[in-house]
């Protein structure tokens, strides 16, 4: 029995199945976490290392990082994937390496989105207010200092919901790696189809990576709450805990898009739109 | 032909390209009509959120989202095998289901786009007794789209380099084939390679435009 009607028909006997079937979804769901968590942690580096070198004052550093930043941004995730999974164990010595499945997955979505997060943090810093740079000399802090203690500060609390946004993106490209035998939350739901249907465990699936994306939602409201009253423009975190639950790009002030678009320091930096798609 | 065991084979990379560009085509239609799609609904779903009651507009508001933030690679899979007994073409399948995913993410444009029009516009539109149909249509619409271009510009790009996705509904786009051809002759260097490239020449001379666009605008 599929279809619609199948699906509220069948709830029962599919949700036992579910239980029964557990052990191997809890299986999917660690890999997915684990490469949607590792997959970001490289994108973050990434995004820090290459973005402050975009901004570098020597030209050669700048332009390895332009070139850097514009391939893996302009090739498609895909692309990436596929070329660590097929072409890498096929080039001559000193590769021709098979990367285990879980790495590959982890290098492509992090070098995919950090490509693109590299531009959030260039446009955040280049964002923070000429005036601090010169509050940073005029307090006659050391450029390395004054980088980590008053602009990254500042930064950070603007390029988070960008950052959070490309985090989902990076959360929903994960899905992909089941086509590099990576056994994902996404396969082990599609092992569920044979017994339960279509449009349960697609249902079931979608209800999945909805979930997981709110748990990045609210991790990263948080840390914005907690940046932009680290740098006092904002209410603690213990005072303004409904904002955790904030759905992204619907703040009260007009959605955080809105903002990004009024904002034309940002738009000419590039991260207009979620988390600056392109 | 057996590809030389070596880096790069140009001659197999050639025997390649005619398969590459067969499915450059229907990713550049993919992308068009995508894009289409996701223009127009974008814009309407930015419209039915700021006029609809609030009895319609909160499971809207949540479906719009739920879309949003569930991957793309799922609701492909999910919409060919729930549909495929109903549409014979899966590339329409694919194609609806990739614009559909990135109306969700223009109409957000869009409602930024309508948020950003004076206040003041609105309110001369009132005073004028401008009809509500007119004010959107000749008022609001040209100034909200005007503010939002370059970011729809980005989208496009954006889902241009998303449409290998359809690759788990096995869709012959451009690097579906180069998986395929790789596949057929156990070497998929020079296919995957060229593949990547192909993508990378369309998209950056396209950003740039879209960045000179934004710079114009600003």
């Amino acid at each position: 029995m599929d279809g619609v009607i199948g699906f509220f028909q069948d709830l029962g006997p599919n949700l036992e199945l579910v239980a029964e079937r557990m052990p191997q979804i809890v299986d999917g769901l660690l890999v997915t976490m684990l490469a949607m968590a590792l997959g970001a942690l490289l994108a973050l580096v990434i995004a820090f290392v290459f973005g402050i070198a975009q901004i570098s004052k020597f030209v050669v550093v700048r332009v390895v990082a332009r070139i850097f930043v514009e391939f893996f941004r302009g090739t498609s995730i895909v692309v990436q994937l596929f070329w660590l999974a097929f072409v890498l164990p096929q080039l001559p010595y000193p590769f021709g390496f098979q990367l285990d499945p879980l790495l590959v997955g982890v290098l492509a979505l992090g070098l995919n989105y950090g490509a693109y997060a590299a531009e959030v943090v260039r446009g955040s810093i280049g964002s923070v207010p000429k005036g601090q740079y010169e509050a940073i000399s005029a307090l006659s802090l050391s450029p390395t200092r004054g980088m980590f203690r008053v602009v990254i500060p500042q930064a950070w609390a603007l390029m988070l919901p960008s950052l959070s946004n490309l985090w989902i993106q990076l959360l929903k490209g994960s899905a992909i790696v089941s086509t590099v035998l990576l056994y994902d939350l996404f396969f082990q739901v599609e092992q569920l189809r044979d017994r339960t249907g279509t449009w349960f465990a697609y249902t079931f699936a979608l209800l999945a990576y909805y979930l997981i994306a709110w748990l990045i939602v609210i991790l990263m409201n948080g840390l914005e709450i907690r940046a932009k009253h680290n740098i006092g423009r904002g209410p603690a975190l213990s005072q303004s805990w409904r904002g955790l639950f904030q759905a992204p790009g619907s703040t009260p002030e007009g959605g955080r898009s809105a903002r990004v678009v009024r904002d034309k320091s940002a738009v000419k930096a590039g991260t207009a739109g979620e988390g600056g798609l392109a | 032909m057996t590809p030389s065991n070596s880096w790069w084979d140009w001659g197999y990379a050639a025997e390649a390209l005619p398969v590459l560009f067969d499915g450059f085509k229907i990713t550049l239609l993919a992308t068009v009509l995508g894009t289409l799609i996701a223009l127009v609904l974008g814009l309407v779903v930015a419209m039915v959120r700021r006029t609809a009651p609030a009895i319609i507009n909160a499971p809207f508001t949540w479906l719009v989202e739920f879309i949003r933030m569930t991957p793309l690679v799922i609701q492909l899979v999910f919409a060919n095998l729930a549909l495929s007994p109903f549409v014979d073409s899966t590339l329409m399948i694919g194609i609806w289901v990739l614009g559909i995913h990135y109306t969700t993410y223009m109409a957000e444009v869009y409602r930024a786009g309508i948020d950003s029009v004076p206040k003041g516009q609105w309110e001369a539109a009132t005073a004028l007794s401008l009809p509500r149909v007119r004010t959107w249509r000749a008022v609001v619409v040209p100034q909200a789209i005007r503010n939002t271009l370059p970011a729809l510009g980005n989208y496009a790009i954006s889902m241009f380099k998303e449409t290998p996705f359809f690759v788990v509904i096995y869709i012959p786009e451009m690097v579906r084939n180069a998986q395929t051809f790789g596949g057929d002759n156990f070497r998929y260097t020079e296919a995957i390679t060229l593949a990547g490239l192909i993508f990378l020449l369309a998209s950056y001379p396209t950003s740039l435009l879209i960045r000179r666009l934004e710079k114009k605008l600003a």
